[in-house]
């Protein structure tokens, strides 16, 4: 497909504005030397461009899209509506007080709602993704260990099937990461636990489902050693989705939590964002939270800043617009909706996997929540066909393929999440094309190697793109 | 209630038989009964109509100001229906991350264009795939520059102060020291800075145009700063970019700015865009996503995302930085903007909001007692000192549902862009001077 600026024609242009109606502006600085050469288009194939593009896209509403811990549920219209209300959308984010009261009443009444599912007792809606949360929820934790003089805490410990973003975010915080193997059940090895856990231990990072979508049954264990030891518990809320309604993070022992919007509230994730990741904590950690805070004060709101506080992740109050539509969600899901969607999301993946798992193996079979993790890495043995082979497979069939090679306990891993909002004809429909896949694997394992074929374009050399980087279009020279 | 749910009770059982269960909560038995809740305490499920209800009368609890003369970090442009269009696009507004290329080549090539437009408008060689917003921008590019003997940041006072904040806070982490270096009338003090430009600075941090809308003088920033082998962020509102010299022409290092202006509305604060862009240098301390071009078996164009090798998911705690989920629909919007508005469009924005910020100053300072602060060249942003409080004369304004500028030390910072019509800047400064003049 040619390049926007491949579209581009001399003098093509969409009409906007309206002639200046004030003189125009002297200057006396110094202008750029010559224009962007951004493309010149007139508003036809502008619009025809990004269709085209559209088109080459795969969003959950283009079909079955079972990534795991990304959580791509349905995301509904009426949520799109409410954000795009002129009451939100046309607000400055420094308008006087008396003038952002149904905004602020958006954060306070949303803040009180997720402290009721977490069980935390205040939260801050500023971080703009799951990463920025860890981030934040772990400044927190410093802060606290830092307002008592308990310095020595340097480290932070993190199950060696965590995300990425949780070691991440640990050495962003100015923390050393001790990586915690492992049982062979897929869930935190107690005795190493133990054995790591000492005066240096700021805190634990622990998300629960895990990563192999197993909830850990010794939780209350796992967060009591780290209390005694003096460290704090975070919860990575990535995979609450599978829970909530049902266990609150903070009935765990959890003392910090962050929570995706837009994978458990069902907010678009917008080609890689914007996301939420607001923070929630216990009362003894709310003093630090970012600033500016929306408080209930008599019968209206306002924003607070705490002295205490950490300072600010962002500039004003967070991905505002996301938090809108989760409110939406929350209100529309209400008491009774949102254990419901935890109860079938734990369905649909139990179901699939029961279809899959003669012909797949499966890494953990019991107490399967969520999502389930396949390994194929007796099947690359016999076959030769891997993980990326099934993966790619996939993408022939109109399905989007599960995480690869994720979690990094397990080999040739693929990660199924089907969420909630498939139906069972969606899940029989993806089990028989795992099925015919699988069996292709062992008739013509050359054809799987090859594929996909049906899509615009066969296996991208990913290699040649690192080795010599292409990051920006190469304008043809005149 | 409502319920995005498409199993109806019977298939769910039906699900169930085929399981050997009689109940989801079967599903549930293996956690720990101590930590099971009963029930939430939340409201009870709404139908759409309810909600919808609900929304809108919290939306109308709202003001929303007919004229806006505050910026200050959000600014109040013209968004092209266009633009709306392209990005509610349910095949981009649903995806996630294009980490499969095959099926993903729409989003890839969309960020790759992205990625090219920021590199034309602000010169420089690479650009991410987007950050949060300009103040984290700001604060991922301090720690691109760090050294092991070179850790200190130095922040223009006339940086954005939720800029500032935001870098502090992230030093609170990294544990880099931060430092602000004083201002002489509204601009940053060479002096000072030169004074500040020890050996352990990793990185200057400046904005063009300033916080008070003020044009630094940047190349002569940038040689002390490079003079003293550290590394020179510009924090810029890309919209000045259609009229103002590059960050890569004033000598950047690195050109970071929230790209709200550019197709995204002003939404109480979020979601913006976050844009980094830096030299051929400093690539791969790049944090976040960056898509790159490369061909597929048969030789044909494709794009990847690729030098993952600095990202989370391979590195862990080595990696460049935690990013993750970024604003991938914003940054689309903002290339569609820019699509949109073509070289033409974005020198003529640029041209009115300058023009307008102009006459509006030259209007406002025809009042008695009133005066700019600082003296220019200014984008599109002033300081007027006032005979009246700031309070007195935004109450005014705010009466008639206008926005006036933001009160700052020693008057309000005013912006004008091209939405500000000649009618709606002439009414704004007759009712100033109806406080002022008393």
């Amino acid at each position: 497909m040619k390049l926007i600026f491949e579209r581009s024609r001399p003098g093509a242009r969409c009409e906007l504005l309206p002639p200046c109606d004030v003189p125009a502006a002297e200057w006396t600085i110094p202008l750029r030397a010559t224009p962007p050469r951004l493309p010149e288009l007139s508003e036809i194939d502008l619009s025809r461009h990004y269709t085209a593009l559209a088109k080459e896209a795969h969003g959950v509403n283009d079909g079955f899209y079972p990534l795991g811990s990304c959580t791509m549920k349905y995301n509904p219209r009426i949520n799109e509506e409410m954000a795009a209300l002129p009451g939100f959308t046309g607000l400055h984010p420094l308008q006087p007080i008396e003038t952002v009261q149904g905004a602020l009443e958006v954060l306070s009444t949303a803040e009180e709602l997720f402290c009721e599912i977490t069980g935390m007792d205040a939260m801050s809606f500023q971080p703009a993704a799951g990463a920025h949360g860890e981030f934040t929820g772990l400044l927190l934790m410093k802060a606290y260990h830092d307002s008592r003089q308990d310095t020595a805490r340097t480290k932070i410990l993190v199950p060696d099937a965590a995300h990425g973003t949780n070691p991440a975010s640990a050495a962003m915080a100015g923390y050393t990461v001790v990586s915690i193997p492992s049982n062979e059940k897929g869930c935190v090895n107690l005795d190493a636990l133990r054995a790591a856990v000492g005066p240096d231990t700021a805190g634990l990072m622990l998300t629960n489902p895990n990563t192999v979508g197993l909830f850990d049954e010794n939780i209350l264990e796992i967060t009591q050693i780290i209390h005694d030891a003096g460290g704090l518990c975070y919860y990575d809320g990535a995979n609450l989705n599978a829970v909530m309604g049902i266990v609150r993070p903070g009935d765990m022992g959890f003392d910090v939590v962050h929570l995706n919007l837009h994978k458990t509230f069902s907010t678009p994730h917008g080609c890689g964002g914007p996301g939420a990741g607001p923070v929630g904590c216990r009362e003894f950690l709310a003093p630090f939270l970012p600033v500016d805070q929306a408080v209930r004060q008599g019968d209206g709101f306002t924003l607070e800043q705490s002295m205490a506080s950490i300072g600010r992740v962002k500039a004003f109050y967070g991905n505002f617009l996301v938090v809108v539509r989760a409110l939406t969600y929350l209100l529309t899901l209400g008491r009774e909706g949102i254990p419901e969607a935890a109860k079938n999301a734990v369905l649909n993946a139990n179901y699939l996997m029961h279809l899959l798992k003669d012909r797949y193996q499966m890494a953990f079979t019991e107490g399967v929540m969520h999502e389930f993790v396949i390994t194929l890495e007796e099947e690359k043995k016999q076959s030769g066909i891997s993980a990326m082979d099934v993966a790619k497979a996939m993408l022939d069939y109109g399905i989007h393929p599960p995480t690869m090679y994720f979690p990094l306990i397990v080999h040739e891993a693929l990660m199924v999440e089907p969420t909630e909002t498939e139906s069972r004809e969606t899940l029989e429909e993806a089990a028989q094309i795992l099925h015919e896949i699988i069996d292709r694997a062992h008739n013509e394992p050359e054809a799987l190697h090859q594929s996909p074929k049906r899509t615009c374009i066969g296996r991208p050399d990913e290699v040649a793109a690192a080795r010599q980087p292409r990051l920006r279009y190469l304008f043809p020279l005149n | 209630m409502g319920s995005y749910l498409p199993n109806s009770p019977d298939e769910r059982r039906k699900m169930l038989e085929t399981l050997g269960i009689s109940s989801e909560d079967a599903l549930f038995a293996h956690i720990p009964a101590a930590v099971k809740v009963d029930a939430l305490n939340l409201p009870k499920g709404l139908s759409e109509l309810a909600v919808r209800r609900h929304m809108e009368a919290l939306a109308g609890k709202n003001q929303v100001f007919r004229s806006i003369f505050r910026g200050a970090g959000a600014y109040w442009h013209y968004i092209p229906a266009i633009v709306k269009s392209v990005a509610a696009k349910e095949e981009f507004l649903t995806a996630y991350t294009p980490y499969q290329a095959e099926i993903s080549q729409g989003i890839l090539q969309s960020i790759f264009e992205y990625q090219t437009m920021i590199c034309e408008l602000t010169g420089m060689d690479v650009s991410n795939a987007s950050v949060y917003d300009g103040a984290s921008a700001a604060a991922e590019a301090t720690a691109m520059c760090r050294e092991r003997k070179r850790q200190k940041i130095l922040i223009s006072g006339a940086v954005d102060p939720q800029t500032a904040e935001t870098v502090h806070t992230y030093s609170f982490g990294s544990g880099a020291p931060v430092e602000t270096v004083p201002l002489r009338d509204g601009r940053t003090d060479p002096d000072a800075l030169c004074a500040a430009l020890t050996p352990e600075v990793s990185c200057v941090l400046l904005q063009q145009p300033n916080f008070f809308g003020l044009l630094e003088d940047v190349p002569a920033l940038a040689q002390a700063v490079h003079a003293a082998g550290a590394k020179l962020i510009v924090s810029v509102n890309p919209i000045s970019l259609g009229l103002l010299a590059t960050p890569a022409e004033q000598g950047a290092d690195i050109a970071v700015g929230d790209g709200q202006p550019l197709g995204l509305p002003l939404a109480f604060g979020g979601p913006y865009l976050g844009f980094i862009a830096c030299t051929k240098a400093l690539m791969r301390r790049m944090p976040g996503r960056i898509v790159g071009e490369t061909t597929d078996a048969d030789g044909k164009r494709a794009f990847v995302l690729t030098l993952q090798a600095r990202e989370q998911h391979i590195r862990r705690e080595k990696a460049s930085s935690n990013l993750c989920s970024n604003q991938a629909l914003c940054a689309l919007t903002a290339a569609a903007y820019l699509a949109a508005m073509g070289p033409g469009g974005l020198h003529e924005i640029a041209g009115q909001c300058a023009a307008k910020a102009q006459y509006a100053a030259a209007r406002l300072c025809e009042i008695d007692g009133v005066s700019l602060a600082y003296q220019p060249p200014f984008f599109h942003e002033f300081v007027t000192r006032l005979p009246a409080t700031p309070n007195a004369v935004l109450a005014a304004l705010e009466d008639e549902n206008i926005l006036g500028g933001l009160p700052v030390e020693g008057g309000i910072l005013w912006c004008v862009t091209e939405m500000c019509t000649k009618e709606q800047i002439d009414e704004m400064v007759r009712i100033v001077r109806e406080v002022c003049v008393v």
